[in-house]
Formats: structure tokens, C-alpha cells, sequence
């Protein structure tokens, strides 16, 4: 572990993040830290910030001031494919997964090797690799649709992959924007369990509206609201915080 | 490069490039206005805009000839006719054009630049069918000959000063159709949200066929506007339309003011370089700055919302 | 793995067959050297249409520019064999011997600068790939590092097409202007324009055409020839799998425009001049359309969209010159509306499944029996 620029050794340190579009402030003097293997959810109403916070976190959007520390990393600093890199993954909202390419080749394109121009000339699709992306597929559901093409998965399934995607890259902190959006009820389930099993050994920032979802993974919950924190701690405690009962759960 | 010339000499070549830049000017606002609605608004690419245009100016010639031969006692004022029917024929075809071509290929902008270029060679083809190879010239009326004695040094043209009084005034209609008006606010509507526009009552795919028929209608009075100042033939639009392209991105393609920003820019440029250099080095040297500028300001300038 | 596990699956090895029987043998053999010459000419298109095929179909970038490097190529070597024809001995009635004659009559009276590396035929090789691939890679540069895509960078690479041949046209003292350079006559002192010369130098370009076709087949088959693809559908996607979006375009686009220019020079060699009207906005937007009729997504469907679309042309516009015009924009409205793969598209969707059921039925070991190429670089 890097020296961090905190007391303590965080993981991902934000503090006084900001980030306003045409003078709106999406994002307004945030600050917040996740620890090493600490599984955070952040809630809101919609419009709250939570994802341009993830936005901003991998790269997408450019903070207007701020710090995000990674391991002690300047990541406001950095551009998108060296923030992967530097070991943050992302999953986006709506599944984006690659629908001409296999689920072998959707994998393997995110195995952490061979990312320049010359490297992926000269990429092997070795034995590494194969056990690899066969272990993930596992872990995915998708062991026996390796060879079928992405755009014959159903939503669920696509929403599987790109966790699989992000899975092989081995990320140190995983970025989740609504994972369990759009399932069917077993699909859920289903994906609940696959969370709790990739979790082990990294961070995770989830995105979610599922209550009973959240109450099932959260560490910690963050509560953001018109683009600045709430309220934060367990879920217990969130609950319980009359200011959030006001703006979101009390509706 | 300017010791030959005193400096009475220079306020005087200045000001007659400056009026060329604008007759200039004029003719690339007038098929950017087209084009920036059609491209702006709906983010097709329309690679047959200069041949709208060239229908125009045929209409415009073929009208001109009709009066002199049947109403030669109507003929100073032809032009106006002209103007009006160019602005059909150019519009009707666009309008048969989006319902044939353009509607199938909303959501592949490249294939629409593919399937327009082609339009574009049928049309060229099938003006030099009809109206032969040879450019043609359009007879003015007497009333638009001659130039205006503005000081000794300085002459300015009456056909430009036509040109240009058309192109404000057709600036504004414009203007005023896209911002004030009902059909505007639906094809804003339509822009930035299809769907709900399409939710809340307006007929999507009308809005789209009508404001593909005014962008190439407008082209045809841009080509109608062309005879005054040039000769026309039939591939004179392909001359034009990467400049108007170049125009109407510069200048971010969903504003008009800055369409005319741009088109103004350029045109000022090209002409008064084209004093000092060759016409041809005049013209690469704005090309490549327009290609420059483009590419190191591309955010500021492109603020377009392409559909999706 | 069974996918890519081969250089080439069983259709794309009857289709490598087929096309060097065709070229190698058949056409050399039936044709006289006037037409085996014209097809050598098609041919320097199918080099664009290759690289057209990587850059465009499987990357999603569209270059109305592909003339320029087109353009370059040919140039390049179009300089050099007008050095080597405009020796002092055959230019001494001019003011200026040893200067190829435009220059003369533009009263230059000293080789420009950048003609002088021509002398020298290794290095016209080298600047044959070099320049255009440079000049790719700073228009790649500096527009895909800014994320300036799709029409944008259409219009723009056809705006440097226009430039171009305004600039080639208007420096004539230079360039040899709007007629281009001409009179060229011999290739390190072998006569170009005999017969002879023109048969081996037909079998010349189609050796290097199958090795274009293999680098490129190469390229697709490797990792980065599925990033292409990945990053034509969700580029974001890539770059949050930690990849740099624009160093693969610039390297699918100085891949393309390198090919192009090997056409180019090949175009030079066969034909016997280099003009701007290869260069500009149309012969380039015909290029695109040569590769969209084949299909922009198949590298053999590039060559043959180049051949049976200039094959059209040349007969076309031979006997109804008119008749062109309709109907290659008539091609370009049909390909684009009603069959966006192009031919290989329609091979793959009507033809193939044919001949599919009638292997099938007639063999009882399926994938058996085909000898296939090994060294498959994937695997």
C-alpha cells in the first residue's frame, strides 16, 4: 500500500469535488473516503449527483475543482484508460457490453494485457488467458455461451458480462451503477449473489435504488442529496436520520 | 507586398475586397442557412445541398428566358417570380427526397453523406441531360446593371448590393420561422427529444419532411441569388459544398448566429487574401487555418445535438 | 478455442482461392495486355479499399480523404521516375537541363528541396509508406486525441482532399500542376512502357496486393482487430477497459492510408502518370463507394468492389457516357439503403447458405477435407 495523503490509508479519499455544468452544480464541495474492502452504497432522488459522481471519479467528467485520491493517485489528472490502469472499474448503467463480439471475446478484450497499440498485435490468446476467462464466464453464468455471440444474451445476461468484464480486470475499487436495474426477480437474486461473491478482496461503489438490495451488501451507505451529502454511516443509521426519511425515504 | 500602393489606394482596394468578401459572404450564408437547418437541426448530412441549389439558379434561368420570350414587358421584374419558383422546385424535391432517401437513414449519419453523394451525381447528371454541359448565364434587368459611385475609388455593383439585401432579409424569415414561430418550437421540440415530442402530439415525421423541404428551399433561392453574381453549370454546386460544410461546422452547426459569424469570417478572409496571393493559395491557406482551428477548438465549436 | 483459431475460416479460404486463381491465372491468360493492364489499374484502388475496409468497417472511421495518401504514394514515385526520365541528356534543349520539364517551363531554374531525397530509389520507397503515414498520423493525432469523430471527421478529411488539389494544382512550378507529372518513362532504367514491362508489372501488383491482403487479414485477427470492432459499437466501453481509443484510431487510420499509398504508386507504375484528378474529393468518395459495393466489412469484397465497379465504369462510360453518372449514384443510394454489406453481404446472406446445404448433404464428416493454412497468429 501507497502512503496516503490522509490520517488513515484510504483507499479512495474525495474531498471538496465539484463539478457545475454551465453554473448548476451537480456536484457541490463533496467529500468522502472508502476503505480497503469496503462495499459503499450511495442513495439519493434522482437528480441527486450519484452518478456524475462515478463520472467523475473514472474519468468521464472532468472535475471544475477538487481532489479524487486513488492509493494516494492524483486521479483528476489522469485520462479514463489510465484510471482503469491505476485499478478503478466501471459498470455502466445501461449494459455496454461489445454486441458483435463473442462472450469469449467480450472478456477477453478486458484481460489487464496487451493494452497498447503494439501489444495488442502481439497479444497470445494463451493458456492464462483461457483459464481465465473460463473462470469468469463461470462465475457469470455464461460458461456454456463462451462462443454466442453478446447480442443474443438476454438484458440480464448482458448486465452479467459487463460485471465479468470488469471482473477480469481485477479492479482494486469496482464501480457499480445500478447493477440489478432491469432484472427479473431470479435474475436478482441471482446477481445479488454473484455481487457477494466478487466483492471479496476489493471495494465497491454501488449505485443503487433497491432498498432491500442495499440493506443486503452495504458496509456503508451515503446519502446524497442536490449534489452534497446528507447523511452517512450504516444503513441503520441512515434510516433512522430524520433528514433522510424527509427527502427520500419518506415518500 | 503593400509599397506599391499609396494609402488612398489601399483604404480603396480594402474596401472593394471587403465588398467582394461580402457578395461572398452572402452567397455561403445563404446555402449555410440551408444547410445549418438541415444538419444542425437534424443532423443529416446533405451532400446534394449544392445541387438544390443549382436547381434554383436552372429554375431562375429557365425563367428568365419565359419572360423574355412571352412577357418582355414584365421582365425587369421577373427575378421575384424566379425566386418564388425556385424556392418550390427545390423544396418539393427535398420534401420527395427525405420521403424517399433520407427518412430510412436517420440513425446512420455516414450512410446519409454516402446515399446524398449519390443523389448529388444523379443530379448533376440529370442537369446536364436537361440543360446541356455549358454553363448558362442569366440576363439581368437593366435596373440591376451598372454600380453605384460610392467616391472616386470606390465602386460597388448593384446586382451585389441585391444579393445582399436578400440575404438579410431572408436571414431573418429564417430566424424568425425557427424561433418564433409554431412549426420552430415543434422542430426544437423534435431535436431535442423524438420521443416525447412524438408523445406530446406532434407529427415527428412531418416536422422532419418539412424542414428538410425548407433547408433545400432555401437552397434554391440561394441558387436563384447565385445567377445574379455567376453563370451556373451543372456540377457548380459541388464547387461550393465543402466550403458551406466547413461554414456551417466553424461556426457550430446548430447556431444560426453563428453560421453568419462564420460564413462572415471566411468569406472576408478568403476575399482579401485573394488580393495579395493567388486566388488558389488564398483559398488553401483558409482551408487549412478553418481545418486547424478545428482541430484544436473542436469542443467550443461544435456545440450540436446530433439525434440519437 | 475453435473461433479464430485458423488464418482463415473455410469461406475466406475459398474466397483467397478464387481471387488468385482469378488474378494469377485466369485474367493474365484471357486478357490481352491493354485490358490485363486496366486491371491492374482497378487494382490499385482495391489497396485503398483494404485499408478502407480496417479503418471504415471494422473501426467505424469514415476518411473522404483516402485520395490524398492515394495520392502521396503515387507522388512519391511519380517524382522519382520523373527525376530518372528528366536526365541532362534527355532534357538539354531546355533552359535548364536535368530539371523535369514543368519546372522549366515554371522557370525554375534549380531542384526544389524536397525533390532532391528522389534521386534515390530505396529512399522513394521508404517515402512512399512514410509520408503518407506520417501525414495520417498528425491528422489522426490531432483529431482523435480530441475525440472529433464521425461526420465531423469526414468533412474534415474532405476538406483536406479539397486542399490538396488546390494546392497541387496551384503550385504547378512544383507539382507539375493540373496535368500532373507525365512522361514517365523508366523504373531504374527498365522501360515501363514496353508490353513486357507492363505484364510483370501486373503480377508485381498483385504480389503485393495478397500481401496487403494478408497483412490486413493478420491485423483483423489479432486482438486489435476486435478492439477495432468493440470500438465502433462502445467506445467508452473500451477506454473503461483501460484502453487509449485514440491510439487505435490513429493506428487503424495510418494503417489505411499506408495501404492507400501503395495503390497510389502501384497506379503510377501502371498507368505512366500521377495527376491531382486522383487526389480530390471525387476520386476519393469513389473509393469509398468501390469498398461499400464489396462490402465494408470483407477484404476480399474490397477487391472486388474495386474490380467490378471500375470494370462498370470503363464499359459504361465507353459506350453511354451518361448512362455513368445514374448509375453510380444510383449504386451508391442502393448499397446504402438496401444493402449496407455490399456484395459480400449478399454472398454471405443468399449464396453461401446454398452452398452450405449442398456440402452438407453431399459429406458426411462435416469441417473435414479442407487443408487450411496454418501459423494462425490468434491461437
Amino acid at each position: 500500500m501507497l502512503i496516503g495523503h490522509q490520517p488513515k490509508d484510504f483507499l479512495l479519499a474525495v474531498s471538496g469535488l465539484t463539478v457545475s455544468f454551465d453554473g448548476f452544480k451537480a456536484v457541490n464541495d463533496l467529500s468522502f473516503y472508502v476503505e480497503d474492502n469496503e462495499i459503499r452504497v450511495i442513495i439519493g432522488p434522482n437528480g441527486a449527483g450519484k452518478t456524475t459522481v462515478l463520472d467523475l471519479i473514472c474519468g468521464k467528467t472532468k472535475a471544475t475543482s477538487g481532489s479524487i485520491q486513488f492509493r494516494g493517485q492524483e486521479l483528476t489528472k489522469l485520462r479514463e484508460n489510465e484510471i482503469v490502469q491505476a485499478g478503478v472499474g466501471r459498470k455502466f448503467q445501461t449494459p455496454s457490453v461489445f454486441e458483435d463480439l463473442t462472450v469469449f471475446e467480450n472478456l477477453e478484450i478486458s484481460f489487464p494485457r496487451g493494452r497498447t497499440v503494439f501489444g495488442s498485435l502481439t497479444f497470445q490468446r494463451d493458456a492464462t488467458v483461457k483459464e481465465r476467462v473460463e473462470e469468469v464466464a463461470e462465475m457469470i453464468f455464461l460458461k456454456d455461451r463462451l462462443h454466442t455471440y453478446a447480442d443474443q444474451l438476454s438484458h440480464g445476461q448482458k448486465q452479467w458480462l459487463e460485471i465479468g468484464m470488469l471482473l477480469i480486470q481485477d479492479p482494486d475499487l469496482l464501480m457499480l451503477d445500478e447493477p440489478v436495474a432491469g432484472m427479473s426477480v431470479s435474475e436478482r437474486a441471482k446477481t445479488a449473489e454473484l455481487l457477494n461473491r466478487i466483492i471479496k478482496g476489493r471495494s465497491v461503489l454501488v449505485i443503487e435504488h433497491d432498498m432491500k438490495f442495499v440493506e443486503d451488501i452495504a458496509h456503508k451507505v451515503t446519502v446524497l442529496h442536490q449534489g452534497q451529502i446528507l447523511s452517512e454511516g450504516t444503513m441503520e443509521h441512515v434510516k433512522n436520520d430524520p433528514k433522510v426519511i424527509e427527502v427520500y425515504l419518506g415518500h | 507586398m503593400f509599397g506599391d500602393y499609396s494609402l488612398s489606394d489601399l483604404g480603396a482596394i480594402f474596401a472593394m475586397q471587403g465588398f467582394a468578401g461580402l457578395i461572398l459572404f452572402s452567397v455561403y450564408v445563404l446555402m449555410a442557412l440551408g444547410l445549418a437547418i438541415i444538419f444542425g437541426q437534424m443532423g443529416v448530412i446533405n451532400m446534394a445541398h449544392g445541387e438544390f441549389m443549382i436547381l434554383g439558379a436552372y429554375v431562375t434561368w429557365m425563367t428568365s428566358n419565359g419572360f423574355q420570350q412571352y412577357l418582355p414587358s414584365l421582365f425587369p421584374g421577373y427575378f421575384f417570380l424566379a425566386m418564388i419558383l425556385a424556392f418550390i422546385a427545390s423544396g418539393a424535391l427535398g420534401m420527395l427526397v427525405e420521403w424517399a432517401l433520407i427518412r430510412h437513414l436517420y440513425k446512420r449519419p455516414l450512410d446519409t453523406l454516402l446515399a446524398t453523394w449519390g443523389l448529388s451525381l444523379i443530379l448533376q447528371q440529370a442537369y446536364r441531360s436537361l440543360f446541356g454541359a455549358r454553363e448558362v448565364g442569366v440576363e439581368l434587368p437593366e435596373w440591376m446593371m451598372g454600380s453605384w459611385q460610392a467616391t472616386d475609388a470606390i465602386q460597388i455593383p448593384i446586382n451585389g448590393m441585391f444579393v445582399m439585401g436578400l440575404t438579410v432579409l431572408i436571414t431573418i424569415v429564417v430566424a424568425y420561422l425557427l424561433f418564433w414561430s409554431r412549426w420552430g418550437r415543434q422542430v426544437r421540440a423534435v431535436v431535442q427529444n423524438r420521443v416525447m415530442a412524438g408523445a406530446v402530439g406532434i407529427n415527428t415525421e412531418k416536422v422532419d419532411r418539412y424542414t428538410f423541404g425548407l433547408g433545400c428551399g432555401i437552397a434554391g433561392i440561394a441558387g436563384s441569388a447565385f445567377t445574379m453574381i455567376g453563370s451556373t453549370g451543372p456540377t457548380a454546386g459541388q464547387l461550393y459544398i465543402v466550403d458551406t460544410f466547413l461554414v456551417v461546422v466553424f461556426g457550430g452547426a446548430a447556431s444560426l448566429v453563428g453560421t453568419i459569424a462564420s460564413a462572415f469570417t471566411i468569406s472576408q478572409a478568403q476575399s482579401t487574401m485573394e488580393f495579395f496571393l493567388s486566388g488558389s493559395m488564398a483559398k488553401v491557406l483558409t482551408l487549412l487555418a478553418i481545418v486547424a482551428i478545428l482541430m484544436m477548438r473542436p469542443q467550443g465549436l461544435f456545440a450540436l445535438k446530433v439525434r440519437k | 478455442m475453435i473461433i479464430n483459431s485458423r488464418f482463415f475460416n473455410r469461406t475466406e479460404l475459398i474466397g483467397f482461392v478464387a481471387l488468385a486463381l482469378l488474378l494469377f491465372v485466369i485474367l493474365p491468360l484471357s486478357l490481352d495486355i491493354f485490358r490485363l493492364n486496366l486491371v491492374a489499374k482497378y487494382l490499385t484502388y482495391a489497396f485503398v479499399g483494404i485499408g478502407l475496409v480496417l479503418c471504415w468497417g471494422y473501426g467505424g472511421i469514415l476518411s473522404l480523404g483516402q485520395g490524398v495518401f492515394f495520392g502521396l504514394g503515387g507522388y512519391c514515385m511519380a517524382m522519382y521516375l520523373k527525376l530518372e526520365a528528366s536526365s541532362v541528356e534527355n532534357t538539354k534543349i531546355q533552359s535548364t537541363p536535368g530539371i523535369p520539364d514543368f519546372m522549366d517551363w515554371n522557370q525554375l531554374t534549380q531542384l526544389p528541396f524536397f525533390w532532391k531525397p528522389f534521386h534515390s530509389f530505396p529512399i522513394t520507397l521508404i517515402a512512399i509508406m512514410l509520408v503518407p503515414g506520417i501525414f495520417a498520423f498528425i491528422i489522426g493525432a490531432a483529431m482523435f486525441k480530441r475525440r472529433v469523430g464521425g461526420v465531423y471527421f469526414a468533412i474534415i478529411t474532405q476538406a483536406i482532399a479539397a486542399i490538396m488539389t488546390i494546392l497541387i494544382v496551384g503550385q504547378q512550378g512544383y507539382t507539375g500542376g493540373i496535368n500532373g507529372i507525365t512522361d514517365l518513362r523508366t523504373l531504374h532504367g527498365w522501360d515501363i512502357r514496353t508490353d513486357h514491362a507492363k505484364f510483370i508489372l501486373y503480377f508485381v501488383e498483385v504480389v503485393l496486393l495478397f500481401a496487403c491482403i494478408i497483412a490486413a487479414q493478420f491485423i483483423r485477427l489479432t486482438k486489435l482487430g476486435r478492439i477495432l470492432v468493440a470500438m465502433r459499437e462502445q467506445e467508452d466501453r473500451v477506454r473503461f477497459s483501460g484502453y487509449s481509443v485514440a491510439n487505435f484510431k490513429i493506428f487503424a487510420f495510418c494503417a489505411a492510408a499506408i495501404f492507400a499509398a501503395i495503390g497510389g504508386a502501384m497506379f503510377t507504375l501502371e498507368v505512366g502518370f500521377m495527376s491531382p484528378s486522383f487526389v480530390g474529393i471525387v476520386p476519393s468518395i469513389e473509393m469509398v463507394i468501390y469498398t461499400a459495393v464489396g462490402g465494408r466489412m470483407s477484404i476480399f469484397g474490397a477487391v472486388w468492389g474495386s474490380l467490378l465497379v471500375n470494370f462498370a465504369k470503363t464499359s459504361l462510360s465507353e459506350s453511354f457516357p451518361q448512362l455513368w453518372l445514374f448509375g453510380l449514384g444510383a449504386l451508391f443510394i442502393a448499397v446504402v439503403l438496401a444493402f449496407p454489406n455490399g456484395l459480400s453481404g449478399i454472398w454471405q446472406d443468399y449464396v453461401q447458405p446454398h452452398i452450405d446445404r449442398l456440402l452438407a448433404s453431399r459429406k458426411s464428416k462435416p469441417g473435414n477435407g479442407f487443408p487450411v493454412t496454418d501459423g494462425a497468429p490468434a491461437e
